[in-house]
């Protein structure tokens, strides 16, 4: 029957099943994306450079002077890194967004002023000053610089406020989601334009863990084991963060801080904590979204980018905020790109902004968007 | 005293005056991706390659003042064409070099020619540079898609593999690069089964590798380049292409790609190329100044860089101003060319530089000695039979020259 479209029905299963692997990818991607809009109201435009940084963790745990970290725990280790950078970044920078008091963006950037020369005279006169950097064996160039003293910046400016030495207020104006969208955006375009200059742009090499080395003859065609691997992982996280959303008390609190924070701070609920929380937690399914992608793709500063646009449009598609959405259009817009890279392979990579273009004409809410 | 201060005054103003006179600008544009998938083989390196043929040239000792300047054209037709004209009218760049991607390539070719300056290509592919889009004021300088289908395409057929099947990226270069090696495939009595055409910058290639599975072809032909291939290359062990019985053929294969593979994916692989850094003791001199500077050893595009700012300041020195494009362009292809990457070679009447061709196989792991240690020379091919013979790439520069 499929043979009048020209297509033998054993290549168009195995093409099904390869554009479940990649909507696994943009599952996983969109489903942190819709949490973090559904949840927080911030349209995250770091997610892409998020997910590259997921894919170095991995790459970096491996390959340091140190000690080096395998696949399985980075697994646990680099969602979690990513994850927490994530939470400093939203801390510091994101929430800032929403108060009028600007100390705390100021001393992060004095902070990081402050560091980031440390590090340059230390550089310039080693023997002066103790060099932090050579001191963990690590060469020093301008970019790991920036990236210390963003990191040791966004640490400082936490600590100060942990420790109540510094008192900002918490959130006391509505700034349009536009703000947020350009702050992640510009994130982005920094972090990734350090990682091109450290690392330069065609990527480098992760190979895949000897437990998933290998495939399967399927008959139909042949499957790597590292790619059914992808489909189910992606799937179980899915699921797991789906449920914990929609059916845990823990999830009620989450949806009750969308809909009316004063509310449920009311009733003892850190609210702003909350908030931090999930962001860090969207952020980790980038990360592992990137520590899964390690081994299929090269491990390359540019990954996020090339992806993000694409996830965005999956997540118009489901519907801005939707869980279930992201999920299943994630899948589903996999499996159409994979077809069309058999019928009519140069429009692959359009396939996906006409449906969009569609979508929005027909349900500007989206597939599975609530109409407001 | 007095005359004799006021004497060397003057031979001191003297001097100053006819050196003054005697200093005529240079300035060279590097136009290259700067920050995407064809970063790492052109991109900065391409810089730093232009600044070591400027102080290897002693500009300034044979009264040239060089400037070098770089852009980032992030591989669309319209940022390079609008960077090469605000560099033309506004900052009187008088060469620019690299420029990767044929597509923007040919836009950047077209400028060039408008403005009567000179373009030097290292990074691009597309034969069509020196056929039947070729101008007065640019030379193709390192390779092309006609040489590498040839050196790779007929030692393939050659082998015994006779059936294929192209990935395409697609776009002018990928396009040319599958045209003219399907051209030597068929005429070495070879098939080609199919191709399909992958968008520029592809994350994910399994599809496209799946339909060259079941295509029953022998050799799978990657078309593509840089990142792409890259990717391709990876995934196509992931889904045991070579295990079930096909062979890859990477038609445009970079150092930096081999670099980032690893030998242990990248081992066996059969390709042509003009240049790599270990073939003789000029070329590891080179290869190790420009590690230096970079942390990488120079990939070909960036030799080519090199190459073509050194042959293009003699012309200029020899004419005493850049300012002419095509009267440097008709220099330089009266002058046989010379230097220590590429050795003695010439540029031909339709802009195509010639020299030796090399086909090289990446060593396994356990062959290479260090870092970097990646190729294995299989044969040379004479610079005359590396290239397409001039009466067949249909340039009309050629056609008017014959008459």
């Amino acid at each position: 029957m499929f043979d009048l479209i020209g297509v033998p029905p054993q290549a168009l299963f195995g093409q099904l099943l390869l554009g479940l692997i990649n909507g696994s990818f943009y599952a996983l991607l969109s489903l942190g994306l819709a949490v973090i809009f559904g949840l927080l109201n911030i349209i995250n435009f770091a997610h892409g450079a998020q997910y590259m940084l997921g894919a170095f963790a991995a790459y970096l745990l491996l390959n340091n002077p140190l000690y080096s970290i395998g696949y399985w725990p980075a697994l646990i280790l680099a969602p979690l890194i990513v994850g927490g950078l994530g939470m400093l970044l939203e801390r510091n920078l994101i929430s800032q967004l929403n108060v009028r008091s600007k100390t705390r963006p100021l001393i992060f950037i004095a902070s990081f002023v402050a560091i980031f020369l440390a590090l340059a005279a230390s550089h310039l006169s080693s023997g002066a000053v103790p060099d932090l950097v050579s001191l963990v064996g690590y060469k020093l160039d301008p970019a790991a610089a920036y990236g210390i003293a963003a990191i040791g910046a966004l640490l400082f400016t936490s600590f100060l406020s942990a420790t109540n030495l510094l008192n900002a207020p918490d959130a006391d104006q509505n700034t349009d989601h536009l703000y947020g969208l350009l702050l992640t955006f510009g994130l982005a375009i920094i972090i990734q334009g350090l990682f091109v200059n450290q690392y330069g742009s065609s990527g480098l090499p992760y190979t895949i863990p000897d437990e998933l080395r290998g495939g399967q003859n399927l008959g139909f065609m042949f499957l790597p084991i590292y790619r059914g691997w992808v489909i189910v992982a992606s799937l179980v996280v899915c699921i797991a963060t789906w449920l914990i959303i929609e059916k845990t008390k823990l999830g009620a609190y989450l949806r009750a801080a969308t809909e009316n924070p004063t509310l449920l701070s009311a009733f003892g609920v850190n609210v702003p904590r909350l908030v931090t929380f999930t962001y860090g937690f969207g952020v980790a399914l980038a990360g592992l979204a990137g520590v899964l992608a390690a081994p299929i793709y090269s491990v390359n500063p540019n990954m996020g980018a090339d992806l993000i646009i694409v996830v965005f449009a999956v997540v118009v598609i489901g519907g801005m905020g939707s869980i279930l959405g992201a999920i299943v259009t994630g899948f589903m817009l996999g499996i159409v790109e994979g077809l069309t890279k058999v019928f009519y392979p140069e429009a692959a990579s359009v396939v996906i902004f006409v449906i969009m273009a569609i979508v929005l004409l027909i349900k500007p809410a989206g597939l599975f968007g609530r109409t407001a | 005293m007095k005359i004799r201060t006021v004497f060397i005054a003057g031979a001191a103003l003297l001097a100053a005056a006819t050196g003054a006179a005697a200093q005529t600008p240079v300035k060279i544009g590097v136009l290259n991706d700067r920050s995407s998938l064809y970063a790492d083989l052109g991109g900065e390196g391409s810089v730093v390659a232009a600044k070591l043929a400027v102080e290897d040239f002693k500009a300034a000792e044979k009264g040239l003042k060089v400037d070098v300047i770089a852009a980032d054209h992030q591989n669309k037709s319209d940022i390079a064409v609008n960077t090469a004209r605000e560099w033309f009218d506004q900052q009187g760049v008088d060469l620019i070099v690299d420029t990767p991607n044929s597509g923007v390539a040919l836009a950047v070719s077209e400028i060039v020619k408008e403005k009567n300056k000179v373009f030097i290509n290292s990074g691009a592919a597309s034969s069509d540079l020196t056929g039947a889009k070729c101008t007065p004021n640019t030379i193709h300088w390192t390779y092309d898609t006609w040489q590498l289908a040839n050196g790779t395409g007929s030692a393939i057929v050659k082998q015994g593999g006779d059936k294929w099947f192209f990935i395409t990226a697609d776009y002018a270069f990928g396009h040319a690069l599958e045209r003219d090696t399907a051209k030597v495939v068929k005429d070495a009595g070879g098939t080609v089964v199919g191709s399909v055409k992958a968008p520029l910058n592809t994350q994910d290639f399994s599809s496209f590798l799946l339909q060259a599975q079941s295509s029953g072809a022998k050799i799978v032909g990657l078309a593509n380049a840089g990142g792409d291939t890259i990717n391709s290359i990876k995934q196509a062990a992931e889904f045991g292409i070579v295990q079930g019985g096909q062979n890859l053929a990477g038609l445009l294969i970079f150092l930096t790609d081999i670099h980032s593979l690893g030998l242990k994916t990248a081992q066996g692989l059969i390709f042509t190329a003009s240049f790599y850094w270990d073939l003789n003791d000029d070329t590891r001199a080179f290869a190790d100044r420009f590690q230096k500077q970079t942390g990488r050893k120079p990939t070909m595009v960036q030799a080519g860089v090199y190459s073509g700012v050194l042959h293009y300041l003699k012309a200029v020195e020899a004419l005493k101003s850049a300012k002419d494009g095509a009267a440097v362009v008709t220099q330089m292809k009266a002058t046989p060319t010379d230097d220590p990457l590429f050795g003695k070679g010439e540029v031909r009447a339709d802009g195509r530089k010639i020299h030796d061709s090399y086909l090289f196989e990446v060593k396994k792991p356990e062959e290479a000695k260090g870092p970097w240690d990646y190729y294995k020379l299989l044969a040379t091919t004479p610079a005359a039979k590396a290239f397409r013979p001039l009466s067949e790439g249909g340039c009309p520069l050629v056609a008017s020259a014959a008459k």
